[in-house]
């Protein structure tokens, strides 16, 4: 019988981007349990929404995480907009579904990249870096900010993007698509990535759907789980189709991720063929009172946003469950037994989203 | 041999490509038109009305109507463009470059005075007063 061993990993550590601590209990070299501690990153945003307006705490909402940042202004305006029977313009809907899934494609590069660092391929890491840049130079050019939107409001969205634009930016993707594919083809095909990825913290289909598993996490075990399936936004006019794989690893979260790159592309390319003419926003008056459960996908799955108005400025009460906060029991069980070397890919392949899950 | 040839590829593209990254202060970056750069204030129309700094959500705003003063916390602005919207003369507006970089905090507070004993016609350039660099 091994003696056991607890070793801390985080909250500041190498391949962790935000803070998260574990206790890791192991034996030898396996790990037998392990205990995650949170809220490093508190800041209290569902309390702001007391002493804010409700029309300005969309930019709040747009703050609470950096990489979904436009998810989370989206959920958010969509829930008040069904509180208050807002009817959004077309366009916007489809400026929305644009946005969210050049959203999608940066975390995702970004999330390829910083794998990379943690399997320790620093090179593919900058080259994911680097393709990335294309799509926060999109952002740049249509809204004005590079990582925190702020295009999204109650009623539509600020800024509308010309007729021109949008086919520049459907150009510009495809050249990031065949970037990415040069990318894609080392994480599927490489040995070495295979070697540090295949078979490396499998999840089976039951244990993913009984844990409560969401996004890509999901998708990889074969669950067919994604929000843009209920077709909020523009996502009902769009033909939209989850990405699954089956096998459950690393290596199969890492393939969902890729295609999905692929079929956001698609996406927004489909949006731009249909996005009609009109308004892109219209004057909201009155005040929310009522509830609402609004689901948007996030890049790491399904995010809630609960909101709450009394009938006067200030909202009630606002609660965002994110989908990080579903994935960790499934990540803990996924660690149990795992070796220690391979804790930074899994603890990575979640796609942990800290400042989210704290708010 | 298909190796050699992959490699040669890259190697060519990287030559003629040049680096991804830009020779930073040798070469300015180029900013787009609607970059949120930092908020400034055209000190001559304002009102001082106080709603830019109600509505500010970081606080970053600080309105007095009785000196006449301007003042906003360049490290607690978060550049969100909520007080260009809502100001009722317009006469904020969000500038495409970033804010200058500072040491202290002191330094990142930018006060805007207008001159009370200036004659009204005056043009608003020259009434600019006290207005930092940052």
């Amino acid at each position: 019988m091994a003696h056991k061993n607890i070793i801390p990993i985080g909250p500041q550590h190498p391949v962790l981007p935000e803070p998260i601590h574990f206790d890791l209990v192991t034996e030898d070299e396996k790990i037998v349990d392990a205990i995650p501690s949170i809220s490093y990153v508190h800041r209290g945003l569902e309390r702001l929404v007391e002493k804010r307006d409700f029309l300005d705490f969309v930019h709040v909402a747009d703050r609470i995480c950096g990489l979904c940042s436009f998810m989370h202004s989206m959920g958010y305006c969509q829930a008040v907009e069904e509180i208050m029977g807002v009817e959004v313009p077309q366009r916007a809907l489809y400026l929305r579904s644009i946005w969210a899934e050049l959203s999608r494609i940066h975390s995702h590069i970004f999330w390829l990249g910083v794998a990379a660092d943690a399997f320790g391929f620093e090179s593919l890491f900058m080259q994911a870096m680097r393709q990335r840049e294309q799509v926060l130079d999109i952002f740049e050019e249509t809204t004005g900010g590079r990582v925190i939107l702020g295009v999204c409001k109650v009623g539509g969205v600020r800024r509308d993007i010309s007729a021109d634009t949008l086919k520049g930016i459907v150009k510009r993707l495809t050249k990031l698509k065949k970037d990415l594919e040069e990318i894609g083809s080392v994480f599927i095909n490489d040995y070495s990535v295979q070697h540090r990825l295949c078979g490396v913290g499998f999840i089976s289909r039951e244990d993913a759907y009984t844990l409560g598993c969401l996004g890509p996490m999901a998708r990889a075990s074969g669950l067919f789980i994604d929000m843009r399936a209920l077709g909020y936004a523009a996502y009902k006019f769009l033909e939209f189709e989850p990405m699954v794989e089956t096998a459950g690893d690393c290596h199969a979260r890492c393939l969902v991720r890729i295609r999905e790159n692929y079929h956001s592309i698609d996406l927004i390319r489909q949006a731009v063929d249909k996005i009609p003419e009109g308004p892109f926003a219209v004057t909201v008056k009155g005040v929310p009172d009522g509830e609402y459960f609004s689901r948007v996908e996030q890049p790491r799955g399904e995010v809630i946003h609960y909101v709450k108005g009394n009938g006067s400025r200030f909202l009630q009460r606002f609660r965002v469950r994110v989908p990080t906060f579903s994935n960790i029991p499934a990540m803990i069980r996924v660690l149990k037994g795992a070796e220690i070397a391979d804790v930074p890919n899994i603890i990575l392949t979640i796609d942990p989203c800290i400042s989210c899950t704290e708010r | 041999m298909t190796k050699l040839f992959t490699m040669t590829k890259t190697v060519t593209k990287n030559l003629v490509q040049g680096p991804a990254t830009l020779m930073y202060p040798q070469k300015e970056r180029a900013y787009t038109e609607i970059t949120r750069g930092k908020i400034e204030n055209n000190i001559a129309a304002c009102i001082f009305c106080g709603l830019c700094s109600k509505r500010c959500p970081t606080y970053a705003i600080t309105v007095s109507k009785e000196n006449r003063e301007w003042e906003i916390d360049r490290l607690k602005c978060c550049t969100c463009n909520l007080c260009v919207e809502v100001c009722p003369t317009k006469c904020l507006s969000t500038d495409s470059h970033y804010a200058s970089p500072v040491t202290e905090r002191q330094m990142a507070m930018q006060k805007e005075k207008l001159a009370v004993d200036s004659p009204p016609d005056v043009k608003p350039e020259e009434e600019h007063n006290g207005r930092g660099d940052l």
